[in-house]
Protein backbone atom coordinates (compact mmCIF):
# COMPACT_ATOMS: atom_id res chain seq x y z
CA UNK A 1 0.00 0.00 0.00
CA UNK A 2 2.70 2.46 1.02
CA UNK A 3 5.07 1.36 -1.76
CA UNK A 4 2.98 2.23 -4.84
CA UNK A 5 1.77 5.43 -3.20
CA UNK A 6 5.31 6.53 -2.65
CA UNK A 7 6.37 5.84 -6.24
CA UNK A 8 3.33 7.74 -7.40
CA UNK A 9 4.31 10.73 -5.28
CA UNK A 10 7.87 10.49 -6.54
CA UNK A 11 6.75 10.47 -10.18
CA UNK A 12 4.60 13.48 -9.56
CA UNK A 13 7.52 15.24 -7.98
CA UNK A 14 9.86 14.80 -10.94
CA UNK A 15 7.27 16.28 -13.24
CA UNK A 16 6.54 19.14 -10.85
CA UNK A 17 10.21 19.91 -10.30
CA UNK A 18 10.99 19.97 -14.04
CA UNK A 19 7.92 22.04 -14.82
CA UNK A 20 8.60 24.51 -12.01
CA UNK A 21 12.22 24.86 -13.10
CA UNK A 22 11.37 25.48 -16.75
CA UNK A 23 8.83 28.12 -15.80
CA UNK A 24 11.28 29.75 -13.43
CA UNK A 25 13.78 29.92 -16.30
CA UNK A 26 11.16 31.56 -18.49
CA UNK A 27 10.41 34.20 -15.86
CA UNK A 28 14.15 34.87 -15.58
CA UNK A 29 14.35 35.42 -19.34
CA UNK A 30 11.58 37.98 -18.98
CA UNK A 31 13.13 39.75 -16.01
CA UNK A 32 16.90 39.67 -16.50
CA UNK A 33 17.12 42.26 -19.32
CA UNK A 34 15.19 44.70 -17.15
CA UNK A 35 17.22 43.88 -14.04
CA UNK A 36 20.43 44.44 -16.00
CA UNK A 37 19.38 47.98 -16.91
CA UNK A 38 18.32 48.76 -13.36
CA UNK A 39 21.66 47.45 -12.07
CA UNK A 40 23.57 49.61 -14.54
CA UNK A 41 21.60 52.69 -13.55
CA UNK A 42 22.70 52.23 -9.93
CA UNK A 43 26.32 51.48 -10.79
CA UNK A 44 29.32 53.71 -11.11
CA UNK A 45 30.51 55.02 -14.44
CA UNK A 46 33.66 52.89 -14.49
CA UNK A 47 31.88 49.65 -13.61
CA UNK A 48 29.25 50.27 -16.30
CA UNK A 49 31.84 51.15 -18.94
CA UNK A 50 33.90 48.07 -18.15
CA UNK A 51 30.81 45.91 -18.68
CA UNK A 52 31.17 44.49 -15.18
CA UNK A 53 27.58 45.02 -14.16
CA UNK A 54 25.34 41.99 -14.50
CA UNK A 55 22.28 41.75 -12.30
CA UNK A 56 23.42 43.58 -9.21
CA UNK A 57 24.76 47.16 -9.06
CA UNK A 58 28.52 47.51 -8.80
CA UNK A 59 29.96 50.39 -6.77
CA UNK A 60 26.42 51.40 -5.85
CA UNK A 61 25.52 55.04 -6.47
CA UNK A 62 22.40 57.07 -7.11
CA UNK A 63 24.33 59.76 -8.96
CA UNK A 64 22.51 59.13 -12.24
CA UNK A 65 19.15 59.71 -10.57
CA UNK A 66 20.38 62.79 -8.75
CA UNK A 67 21.57 64.13 -12.08
CA UNK A 68 18.21 63.42 -13.75
CA UNK A 69 16.34 65.06 -10.91
CA UNK A 70 17.81 68.38 -11.95
CA UNK A 71 17.24 68.00 -15.71
CA UNK A 72 14.36 70.31 -16.59
CA UNK A 73 14.02 68.77 -20.08
CA UNK A 74 13.29 65.40 -18.56
CA UNK A 75 10.65 66.68 -16.16
CA UNK A 76 9.02 68.87 -18.77
CA UNK A 77 8.59 65.78 -20.97
CA UNK A 78 7.21 63.91 -17.96
CA UNK A 79 4.73 66.77 -17.48
CA UNK A 80 3.51 66.52 -21.08
CA UNK A 81 3.02 62.78 -20.61
CA UNK A 82 1.08 63.19 -17.35
CA UNK A 83 -1.11 65.75 -19.06
CA UNK A 84 -1.88 63.49 -21.99
CA UNK A 85 -2.51 60.49 -19.74
CA UNK A 86 -5.00 62.46 -17.62
CA UNK A 87 -6.70 64.31 -20.47
CA UNK A 88 -6.66 61.40 -22.91
CA UNK A 89 -7.71 58.89 -20.26
CA UNK A 90 -10.78 60.93 -19.28
CA UNK A 91 -11.80 61.77 -22.83
CA UNK A 92 -11.42 58.25 -24.18
CA UNK A 93 -13.20 56.65 -21.24
CA UNK A 94 -16.12 59.07 -21.44
CA UNK A 95 -16.47 58.47 -25.17
CA UNK A 96 -16.10 54.70 -24.75
CA UNK A 97 -18.92 54.62 -22.17
CA UNK A 98 -21.21 56.92 -24.12
CA UNK A 99 -20.68 54.95 -27.34
CA UNK A 100 -20.78 51.40 -25.98
CA UNK A 101 -24.12 51.98 -24.23
CA UNK A 102 -26.33 52.67 -27.28
CA UNK A 103 -24.46 50.14 -29.40
CA UNK A 104 -25.10 47.42 -26.79
CA UNK A 105 -28.84 47.67 -27.46
CA UNK A 106 -30.54 45.38 -29.94
CA UNK A 107 -31.72 46.68 -33.29
CA UNK A 108 -35.34 46.66 -32.07
CA UNK A 109 -34.51 48.93 -29.10
CA UNK A 110 -32.29 51.29 -31.06
CA UNK A 111 -32.90 51.51 -34.78
CA UNK A 112 -29.76 52.06 -36.79
CA UNK A 113 -27.63 50.37 -34.17
CA UNK A 114 -26.11 47.93 -36.67
CA UNK A 115 -25.34 50.66 -39.19
CA UNK A 116 -23.65 52.80 -36.53
CA UNK A 117 -21.66 49.83 -35.28
CA UNK A 118 -20.37 49.27 -38.80
CA UNK A 119 -19.39 52.92 -39.17
CA UNK A 120 -17.17 52.50 -36.13
CA UNK A 121 -16.01 48.99 -36.88
CA UNK A 122 -14.96 49.80 -40.43
CA UNK A 123 -12.31 52.18 -39.12
CA UNK A 124 -10.55 49.20 -37.56
CA UNK A 125 -10.52 47.40 -40.91
CA UNK A 126 -9.25 50.19 -43.09
CA UNK A 127 -7.30 53.36 -42.51
CA UNK A 128 -5.92 56.15 -44.60
CA UNK A 129 -2.41 55.52 -43.40
CA UNK A 130 0.34 57.71 -42.10
CA UNK A 131 0.54 60.54 -44.62
CA UNK A 132 -3.13 61.59 -44.88
CA UNK A 133 -3.34 61.55 -41.07
CA UNK A 134 -0.23 63.68 -40.79
CA UNK A 135 -1.46 66.19 -43.37
CA UNK A 136 -4.83 66.38 -41.64
CA UNK A 137 -3.23 67.34 -38.33
CA UNK A 138 -1.11 70.03 -40.00
CA UNK A 139 -4.17 71.42 -41.78
CA UNK A 140 -6.24 71.44 -38.60
CA UNK A 141 -3.52 73.53 -37.02
CA UNK A 142 -3.04 71.01 -34.25
CA UNK A 143 0.73 70.79 -34.63
CA UNK A 144 2.45 71.29 -31.28
CA UNK A 145 -0.87 71.07 -29.46
CA UNK A 146 -1.62 68.50 -26.77
CA UNK A 147 -4.91 67.83 -28.58
CA UNK A 148 -3.02 66.24 -31.47
CA UNK A 149 -2.01 63.53 -29.00
CA UNK A 150 -5.41 63.19 -27.38
CA UNK A 151 -8.19 63.62 -29.95
CA UNK A 152 -7.12 61.05 -32.59
CA UNK A 153 -6.99 58.43 -29.81
CA UNK A 154 -10.43 59.43 -28.54
CA UNK A 155 -12.43 56.66 -30.20
CA UNK A 156 -10.91 53.24 -29.64
CA UNK A 157 -13.09 50.74 -31.41
CA UNK A 158 -11.61 47.61 -29.87
CA UNK A 159 -12.32 48.91 -26.36
CA UNK A 160 -15.83 49.97 -27.31
CA UNK A 161 -16.52 46.46 -28.61
CA UNK A 162 -15.15 44.85 -25.43
CA UNK A 163 -17.33 47.09 -23.28
CA UNK A 164 -20.48 46.69 -25.35
CA UNK A 165 -20.16 42.91 -25.15
CA UNK A 166 -19.82 43.31 -21.39
CA UNK A 167 -22.86 45.57 -21.18
CA UNK A 168 -24.95 42.94 -22.94
CA UNK A 169 -24.45 40.49 -20.11
CA UNK A 170 -26.07 42.77 -17.58
CA UNK A 171 -29.53 41.39 -16.74
CA UNK A 172 -32.30 43.20 -18.59
CA UNK A 173 -34.46 43.22 -15.46
CA UNK A 174 -32.20 45.82 -13.80
CA UNK A 175 -32.69 48.21 -16.67
CA UNK A 176 -36.43 47.61 -16.89
CA UNK A 177 -36.85 48.28 -13.18
CA UNK A 178 -34.99 51.57 -13.57
CA UNK A 179 -37.15 52.61 -16.52
CA UNK A 180 -40.27 52.00 -14.44
CA UNK A 181 -38.77 54.27 -11.80
CA UNK A 182 -38.47 56.95 -14.47
CA UNK A 183 -34.73 56.79 -15.14
CA UNK A 184 -33.40 58.17 -18.42
CA UNK A 185 -30.60 56.63 -20.48
CA UNK A 186 -27.80 58.62 -18.86
CA UNK A 187 -28.97 57.55 -15.41
CA UNK A 188 -29.22 53.93 -16.52
CA UNK A 189 -25.72 54.07 -17.98
CA UNK A 190 -24.04 55.64 -14.96
CA UNK A 191 -26.14 54.16 -12.15
CA UNK A 192 -26.66 50.62 -13.45
CA UNK A 193 -24.32 49.71 -16.31
CA UNK A 194 -21.16 51.33 -14.98
CA UNK A 195 -21.33 49.90 -11.42
CA UNK A 196 -22.07 46.47 -12.86
CA UNK A 197 -19.13 46.38 -15.22
CA UNK A 198 -16.29 47.70 -13.09
CA UNK A 199 -13.83 44.92 -14.03
CA UNK A 200 -14.23 45.72 -17.73
CA UNK A 201 -14.04 49.46 -17.14
CA UNK A 202 -10.94 49.08 -14.95
CA UNK A 203 -9.32 46.96 -17.66
CA UNK A 204 -10.08 49.41 -20.44
CA UNK A 205 -8.97 52.38 -18.36
CA UNK A 206 -5.70 50.60 -17.68
CA UNK A 207 -5.12 49.93 -21.36
CA UNK A 208 -6.03 53.46 -22.40
CA UNK A 209 -3.71 55.01 -19.83
CA UNK A 210 -0.86 52.63 -20.59
CA UNK A 211 -1.39 53.37 -24.28
CA UNK A 212 -1.04 57.10 -23.66
CA UNK A 213 1.97 56.62 -21.42
CA UNK A 214 3.70 54.48 -24.04
CA UNK A 215 2.85 56.52 -27.15
CA UNK A 216 5.83 58.14 -28.80
CA UNK A 217 5.28 58.21 -32.54
CA UNK A 218 2.53 60.83 -32.49
CA UNK A 219 4.79 63.04 -30.40
CA UNK A 220 7.57 62.67 -32.95
CA UNK A 221 5.20 63.43 -35.84
CA UNK A 222 3.05 66.21 -34.46
CA UNK A 223 5.46 68.12 -32.22
CA UNK A 224 7.91 70.39 -33.97
CA UNK A 225 9.52 71.62 -30.78
CA UNK A 226 11.28 69.21 -28.43
CA UNK A 227 9.85 71.03 -25.41
CA UNK A 228 6.44 69.64 -26.40
CA UNK A 229 7.64 66.04 -26.57
CA UNK A 230 5.99 63.56 -24.23
CA UNK A 231 8.38 61.40 -22.21
CA UNK A 232 8.53 58.43 -24.58
CA UNK A 233 9.25 60.64 -27.58
CA UNK A 234 11.90 62.43 -25.55
CA UNK A 235 13.46 59.08 -24.66
CA UNK A 236 13.23 57.94 -28.28
CA UNK A 237 15.16 60.92 -29.59
CA UNK A 238 17.68 60.69 -26.76
CA UNK A 239 18.38 56.99 -26.51
CA UNK A 240 17.64 55.69 -29.97
CA UNK A 241 17.83 58.70 -32.25
CA UNK A 242 20.90 59.89 -30.35
CA UNK A 243 19.74 63.45 -30.86
CA UNK A 244 21.90 65.29 -28.38
CA UNK A 245 20.76 68.72 -29.41
CA UNK A 246 17.88 68.36 -26.96
CA UNK A 247 19.92 67.83 -23.87
CA UNK A 248 23.44 68.98 -23.39
CA UNK A 249 25.84 66.29 -22.34
CA UNK A 250 28.68 68.66 -21.63
CA UNK A 251 28.01 68.59 -17.91
CA UNK A 252 27.93 64.80 -17.97
CA UNK A 253 31.29 64.43 -19.62
CA UNK A 254 33.29 66.22 -16.97
CA UNK A 255 31.97 64.12 -14.09
CA UNK A 256 33.45 60.93 -12.87
CA UNK A 257 30.51 59.24 -11.19
CA UNK A 258 28.00 59.24 -14.10
CA UNK A 259 28.17 58.54 -17.81
CA UNK A 260 25.79 58.64 -20.72
CA UNK A 261 25.19 54.94 -20.21
CA UNK A 262 24.18 55.12 -16.56
CA UNK A 263 21.96 58.16 -17.13
CA UNK A 264 20.26 56.50 -20.12
CA UNK A 265 19.63 53.41 -18.02
CA UNK A 266 18.13 55.52 -15.26
CA UNK A 267 15.83 57.21 -17.78
CA UNK A 268 14.72 53.87 -19.19
CA UNK A 269 13.92 52.64 -15.69
CA UNK A 270 11.94 55.73 -14.76
CA UNK A 271 10.04 55.45 -18.06
CA UNK A 272 9.05 51.88 -17.19
CA UNK A 273 8.53 52.26 -13.45
CA UNK A 274 4.95 53.57 -13.26
CA UNK A 275 3.72 50.72 -15.43
CA UNK A 276 5.58 48.10 -13.44
CA UNK A 277 4.03 49.48 -10.29
CA UNK A 278 0.46 49.74 -11.50
CA UNK A 279 -0.31 46.67 -13.58
CA UNK A 280 0.21 43.84 -11.04
CA UNK A 281 -2.57 45.33 -8.94
CA UNK A 282 -4.93 45.40 -11.89
CA UNK A 283 -3.91 41.97 -13.13
CA UNK A 284 -6.95 40.16 -11.74
CA UNK A 285 -9.19 42.73 -13.32
CA UNK A 286 -7.67 42.70 -16.75
CA UNK A 287 -7.56 38.94 -17.06
CA UNK A 288 -11.21 38.72 -16.04
CA UNK A 289 -12.24 41.74 -18.10
CA UNK A 290 -10.52 40.54 -21.25
CA UNK A 291 -11.98 37.07 -21.07
CA UNK A 292 -15.56 38.04 -20.34
CA UNK A 293 -15.46 40.86 -22.85
CA UNK A 294 -14.08 38.86 -25.71
CA UNK A 295 -15.43 35.35 -25.23
CA UNK A 296 -19.07 34.98 -26.16
CA UNK A 297 -21.27 31.97 -26.48
CA UNK B 1 -24.76 59.90 -27.01
CA UNK B 2 -23.08 58.73 -30.17
CA UNK B 3 -22.42 62.24 -31.41
CA UNK B 4 -18.96 62.93 -29.90
CA UNK B 5 -17.61 59.60 -31.11
CA UNK B 6 -19.15 60.10 -34.56
CA UNK B 7 -17.58 63.53 -34.95
CA UNK B 8 -14.15 62.26 -33.89
CA UNK B 9 -14.37 59.24 -36.15
CA UNK B 10 -15.38 61.34 -39.16
CA UNK B 11 -12.56 63.81 -38.61
CA UNK B 12 -9.76 61.48 -37.59
CA UNK B 13 -10.67 58.29 -39.48
CA UNK B 14 -12.90 59.03 -42.44
CA UNK B 15 -11.20 62.20 -43.66
CA UNK B 16 -7.81 60.42 -43.73
CA UNK B 17 -9.53 57.60 -45.60
CA UNK B 18 -10.63 60.15 -48.17
CA UNK B 19 -7.04 61.38 -48.00
CA UNK B 20 -5.83 58.30 -49.85
CA UNK B 21 -6.66 60.26 -53.02
CA UNK B 22 -3.21 61.77 -52.46
CA UNK B 23 -1.89 58.51 -53.91
CA UNK B 24 -3.47 59.43 -57.25
CA UNK B 25 -2.30 63.04 -57.26
CA UNK B 26 0.89 64.99 -57.63
CA UNK B 27 0.18 66.28 -54.16
CA UNK B 28 1.07 69.84 -53.33
CA UNK B 29 0.79 70.34 -49.55
CA UNK B 30 0.25 74.08 -49.93
CA UNK B 31 -3.14 73.42 -51.55
CA UNK B 32 -4.29 71.07 -48.81
CA UNK B 33 -6.29 67.83 -48.67
CA UNK B 34 -9.36 69.30 -50.35
CA UNK B 35 -7.45 71.56 -52.69
CA UNK B 36 -7.53 71.47 -56.45
CA UNK B 37 -4.70 68.98 -56.94
CA UNK B 38 -3.25 67.68 -60.15
CA UNK B 39 -4.32 64.08 -60.80
CA UNK B 40 -1.91 61.52 -62.17
CA UNK B 41 -3.74 58.19 -62.19
CA UNK B 42 -1.69 55.18 -61.14
CA UNK B 43 1.65 56.83 -61.80
CA UNK B 44 2.64 56.89 -58.12
CA UNK B 45 2.03 53.17 -57.81
CA UNK B 46 4.07 52.54 -60.94
CA UNK B 47 6.98 54.58 -59.57
CA UNK B 48 6.61 52.86 -56.19
CA UNK B 49 6.96 49.39 -57.66
CA UNK B 50 9.79 50.53 -59.88
CA UNK B 51 11.83 51.52 -56.83
CA UNK B 52 14.62 48.96 -56.53
CA UNK B 53 13.71 47.86 -53.01
CA UNK B 54 9.93 47.78 -52.89
CA UNK B 55 9.43 44.07 -53.54
CA UNK B 56 12.25 43.22 -51.21
CA UNK B 57 10.66 45.34 -48.49
CA UNK B 58 7.32 43.60 -48.98
CA UNK B 59 9.08 40.25 -48.65
CA UNK B 60 10.80 41.38 -45.43
CA UNK B 61 7.45 42.53 -44.07
CA UNK B 62 5.63 39.28 -44.79
CA UNK B 63 8.53 37.15 -43.58
CA UNK B 64 8.99 39.00 -40.27
CA UNK B 65 5.26 39.23 -39.57
CA UNK B 66 4.63 35.55 -40.29
CA UNK B 67 7.56 34.32 -38.25
CA UNK B 68 6.58 36.48 -35.29
CA UNK B 69 3.01 35.25 -35.39
CA UNK B 70 3.86 31.59 -35.87
CA UNK B 71 6.55 31.39 -33.19
CA UNK B 72 4.50 33.66 -30.92
CA UNK B 73 1.52 31.32 -31.00
CA UNK B 74 3.64 28.20 -30.49
CA UNK B 75 5.44 29.73 -27.52
CA UNK B 76 2.24 30.98 -25.92
CA UNK B 77 0.53 27.61 -26.30
CA UNK B 78 3.55 25.76 -24.90
CA UNK B 79 3.89 28.03 -21.89
CA UNK B 80 0.14 27.84 -21.24
CA UNK B 81 0.40 24.06 -21.06
CA UNK B 82 3.19 24.37 -18.50
CA UNK B 83 1.38 27.00 -16.42
CA UNK B 84 -1.74 24.86 -16.40
CA UNK B 85 0.19 22.10 -14.62
CA UNK B 86 1.32 24.35 -11.77
CA UNK B 87 -0.56 23.42 -8.62
CA UNK B 88 0.92 26.02 -6.28
CA UNK B 89 -1.33 29.06 -6.47
CA UNK B 90 1.23 31.69 -5.53
CA UNK B 91 3.78 30.31 -7.98
CA UNK B 92 1.26 30.34 -10.80
CA UNK B 93 0.46 33.93 -10.01
CA UNK B 94 4.13 34.88 -9.86
CA UNK B 95 4.79 33.32 -13.28
CA UNK B 96 1.79 35.04 -14.85
CA UNK B 97 2.58 38.43 -13.36
CA UNK B 98 6.15 38.30 -14.63
CA UNK B 99 5.42 37.11 -18.16
CA UNK B 100 2.69 39.71 -18.71
CA UNK B 101 5.11 42.54 -17.86
CA UNK B 102 6.99 42.98 -21.17
CA UNK B 103 3.70 43.43 -23.01
CA UNK B 104 3.05 46.65 -21.11
CA UNK B 105 6.41 48.27 -21.81
CA UNK B 106 6.83 50.40 -24.92
CA UNK B 107 9.26 49.57 -27.69
CA UNK B 108 11.13 52.72 -26.71
CA UNK B 109 11.91 51.27 -23.29
CA UNK B 110 12.56 47.82 -24.68
CA UNK B 111 14.70 49.05 -27.56
CA UNK B 112 16.74 51.04 -25.08
CA UNK B 113 17.21 47.85 -23.07
CA UNK B 114 18.03 45.61 -26.03
CA UNK B 115 20.42 48.10 -27.64
CA UNK B 116 22.22 48.12 -24.31
CA UNK B 117 22.40 44.40 -23.60
CA UNK B 118 23.16 43.44 -27.21
CA UNK B 119 25.88 46.05 -27.65
CA UNK B 120 29.09 44.63 -29.15
CA UNK B 121 31.22 46.83 -26.89
CA UNK B 122 29.87 46.43 -23.37
CA UNK B 123 26.57 44.56 -23.66
CA UNK B 124 26.07 41.74 -21.21
CA UNK B 125 25.17 39.18 -23.91
CA UNK B 126 28.43 39.71 -25.76
CA UNK B 127 30.33 39.72 -22.48
CA UNK B 128 28.94 36.29 -21.74
CA UNK B 129 29.79 35.09 -25.26
CA UNK B 130 33.32 36.43 -24.86
CA UNK B 131 33.70 34.82 -21.43
CA UNK B 132 32.72 31.49 -22.97
CA UNK B 133 35.42 31.97 -25.59
CA UNK B 134 33.19 32.96 -28.54
CA UNK B 135 33.48 35.90 -30.90
CA UNK B 136 31.46 39.00 -30.17
CA UNK B 137 28.47 39.49 -32.44
CA UNK B 138 27.07 42.84 -33.60
CA UNK B 139 23.49 41.61 -33.31
CA UNK B 140 21.80 44.80 -34.46
CA UNK B 141 24.27 45.54 -37.24
CA UNK B 142 24.40 42.19 -38.97
CA UNK B 143 21.94 41.21 -41.67
CA UNK B 144 21.85 37.56 -40.59
CA UNK B 145 21.25 38.33 -36.94
CA UNK B 146 19.00 41.37 -37.18
CA UNK B 147 15.81 39.58 -38.36
CA UNK B 148 16.36 36.86 -35.75
CA UNK B 149 16.62 39.49 -33.04
CA UNK B 150 13.45 41.18 -34.28
CA UNK B 151 11.55 37.90 -34.18
CA UNK B 152 12.99 36.77 -30.83
CA UNK B 153 12.39 40.06 -29.03
CA UNK B 154 8.87 40.29 -30.41
CA UNK B 155 8.05 36.79 -29.15
CA UNK B 156 9.69 37.72 -25.84
CA UNK B 157 7.44 40.78 -25.49
CA UNK B 158 4.15 39.19 -26.49
CA UNK B 159 4.04 35.48 -25.62
CA UNK B 160 3.10 36.04 -21.99
CA UNK B 161 0.10 38.13 -22.75
CA UNK B 162 -0.86 35.60 -25.43
CA UNK B 163 -1.21 32.90 -22.77
CA UNK B 164 -4.32 34.62 -21.32
CA UNK B 165 -6.50 33.41 -24.16
CA UNK B 166 -5.11 29.88 -24.11
CA UNK B 167 -5.37 29.53 -20.33
CA UNK B 168 -8.99 30.66 -20.57
CA UNK B 169 -9.71 27.98 -23.14
CA UNK B 170 -8.00 25.33 -21.00
CA UNK B 171 -10.20 26.25 -18.05
CA UNK B 172 -13.28 25.43 -20.09
CA UNK B 173 -12.21 21.83 -20.76
CA UNK B 174 -14.51 19.27 -19.13
CA UNK B 175 -12.88 17.96 -15.94
CA UNK B 176 -14.53 14.56 -16.35
CA UNK B 177 -12.21 13.90 -19.28
CA UNK B 178 -9.23 14.11 -16.93
CA UNK B 179 -10.90 11.85 -14.35
CA UNK B 180 -11.68 9.24 -17.00
CA UNK B 181 -8.09 9.37 -18.25
CA UNK B 182 -6.76 8.90 -14.71
CA UNK B 183 -8.83 5.75 -14.29
CA UNK B 184 -7.32 4.51 -17.55
CA UNK B 185 -3.87 5.08 -16.04
CA UNK B 186 -2.86 8.27 -17.82
CA UNK B 187 -0.05 10.31 -16.28
CA UNK B 188 0.23 14.10 -16.46
CA UNK B 189 2.14 14.10 -19.73
CA UNK B 190 -0.48 11.85 -21.29
CA UNK B 191 -3.26 14.13 -20.11
CA UNK B 192 -1.45 17.18 -21.43
CA UNK B 193 -0.89 15.55 -24.79
CA UNK B 194 -4.26 13.84 -25.28
CA UNK B 195 -6.74 16.06 -23.44
CA UNK B 196 -5.47 19.60 -22.86
CA UNK B 197 -3.82 20.14 -26.23
CA UNK B 198 -6.72 18.76 -28.30
CA UNK B 199 -9.06 20.83 -26.14
CA UNK B 200 -7.21 23.96 -27.30
CA UNK B 201 -7.32 23.03 -30.98
CA UNK B 202 -10.23 25.32 -31.76
CA UNK B 203 -8.73 28.41 -30.15
CA UNK B 204 -5.31 27.79 -31.73
CA UNK B 205 -6.80 27.56 -35.22
CA UNK B 206 -8.89 30.64 -34.49
CA UNK B 207 -5.90 32.68 -33.35
CA UNK B 208 -3.95 31.64 -36.44
CA UNK B 209 -6.79 32.60 -38.75
CA UNK B 210 -7.29 35.96 -37.04
CA UNK B 211 -3.58 36.74 -37.24
CA UNK B 212 -3.75 36.48 -41.04
CA UNK B 213 -4.93 40.08 -41.16
CA UNK B 214 -1.61 41.19 -39.71
CA UNK B 215 0.63 39.76 -42.41
CA UNK B 216 1.68 43.25 -43.47
CA UNK B 217 2.11 44.49 -39.89
CA UNK B 218 5.70 43.64 -39.11
CA UNK B 219 5.86 45.99 -36.12
CA UNK B 220 6.81 49.57 -36.93
CA UNK B 221 7.60 50.58 -33.35
CA UNK B 222 10.07 47.77 -32.93
CA UNK B 223 11.83 47.96 -36.30
CA UNK B 224 12.02 51.74 -36.36
CA UNK B 225 13.73 51.84 -32.97
CA UNK B 226 16.15 49.00 -33.57
CA UNK B 227 17.19 49.30 -37.19
CA UNK B 228 19.90 51.38 -38.82
CA UNK B 229 21.14 51.91 -42.35
CA UNK B 230 23.41 48.84 -42.24
CA UNK B 231 20.51 46.45 -41.71
CA UNK B 232 18.04 48.02 -44.14
CA UNK B 233 18.48 45.04 -46.43
CA UNK B 234 17.12 42.56 -43.91
CA UNK B 235 15.04 44.82 -41.69
CA UNK B 236 13.28 47.42 -43.80
CA UNK B 237 9.50 46.93 -43.77
CA UNK B 238 6.57 48.69 -45.47
CA UNK B 239 5.82 50.98 -42.55
CA UNK B 240 9.40 52.18 -42.17
CA UNK B 241 9.58 52.71 -45.94
CA UNK B 242 6.43 54.84 -45.81
CA UNK B 243 7.91 56.87 -42.96
CA UNK B 244 11.21 57.52 -44.72
CA UNK B 245 9.58 58.38 -48.03
CA UNK B 246 6.76 60.45 -46.59
CA UNK B 247 8.06 62.18 -43.49
CA UNK B 248 11.78 61.91 -44.19
CA UNK B 249 11.79 62.94 -47.83
CA UNK B 250 8.34 64.63 -48.03
CA UNK B 251 7.39 62.49 -51.05
CA UNK B 252 3.77 62.50 -49.91
CA UNK B 253 2.20 60.92 -52.98
CA UNK B 254 4.43 57.86 -53.28
CA UNK B 255 4.36 57.31 -49.52
CA UNK B 256 0.55 57.46 -49.52
CA UNK B 257 0.51 54.99 -52.40
CA UNK B 258 2.65 52.59 -50.37
CA UNK B 259 0.40 53.08 -47.35
CA UNK B 260 -2.73 52.54 -49.45
CA UNK B 261 -1.27 49.35 -50.91
CA UNK B 262 -0.77 48.10 -47.37
CA UNK B 263 -4.23 49.16 -46.15
CA UNK B 264 -6.00 47.68 -49.15
CA UNK B 265 -4.29 44.30 -48.90
CA UNK B 266 -4.87 44.28 -45.13
CA UNK B 267 -8.56 45.09 -45.56
CA UNK B 268 -8.90 42.11 -47.86
CA UNK B 269 -6.98 39.79 -45.52
CA UNK B 270 -8.78 40.90 -42.36
CA UNK B 271 -12.20 40.53 -43.98
CA UNK B 272 -11.27 37.08 -45.29
CA UNK B 273 -9.96 35.98 -41.90
CA UNK B 274 -13.06 37.21 -40.04
CA UNK B 275 -15.34 35.46 -42.54
CA UNK B 276 -13.30 32.30 -42.21
CA UNK B 277 -13.29 32.47 -38.43
CA UNK B 278 -17.04 33.02 -38.44
CA UNK B 279 -17.63 30.03 -40.71
CA UNK B 280 -15.38 27.56 -38.92
CA UNK B 281 -15.48 28.66 -35.33
CA UNK B 282 -18.68 30.70 -35.26
CA UNK B 283 -16.54 33.61 -34.10
CA UNK B 284 -18.31 36.94 -33.92
CA UNK B 285 -16.83 40.27 -32.96
CA UNK B 286 -20.03 42.00 -31.90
Amino acid sequence: MIGPLRTKLKKLDVFTVVNTTILFGITLICLLPIINIVAISFSSKTAAAAGEVAFWPKEFTIAAYKFLLRRTEFWRAMGVTLKRVALGGCLTMLITLLTAYPLSKSESEFRGRTAFTWIFFFTSLFGGGLIPGYILITQLGLMDSIWALVLPAGVQVFNIVVLLNFFRQIPKALEEAAIIDGANHLTILFRIFVPNSLPAIATITLFVMVGHWNSWFDGLLFMNFPENYPLQTFLQTMIIGKDFSIISWSDVIGRNEISEKTVQSAQIFIGALPIMMVYPFLQNYFVKGLIIGSVKE
Amino acid sequence: MLLPALILVIIFSYIPMYGVVIAFQNFNPALGLFGNQEWCGWNNFISLFELPNTWHVIWNTVYLASMKMFLGIITAVGVSLLINEVKLKWYKRYVQTVIYLPNFLSWIILSGIFINILSPQDGIVNNIIAALGGDKIFFLGDNTWFPRILIATDVWKNFGFGTIVYLASISSIDLQLYEAAEIDGANRLHKMRFITLPGMKMIIVLMMVLSLGNVLNAGFDQVFNLYSSVVLESGDILDTLVFRLGIGEAQYSIATAAGLFKSAVSLFLISASYLWAYKFANYRIF
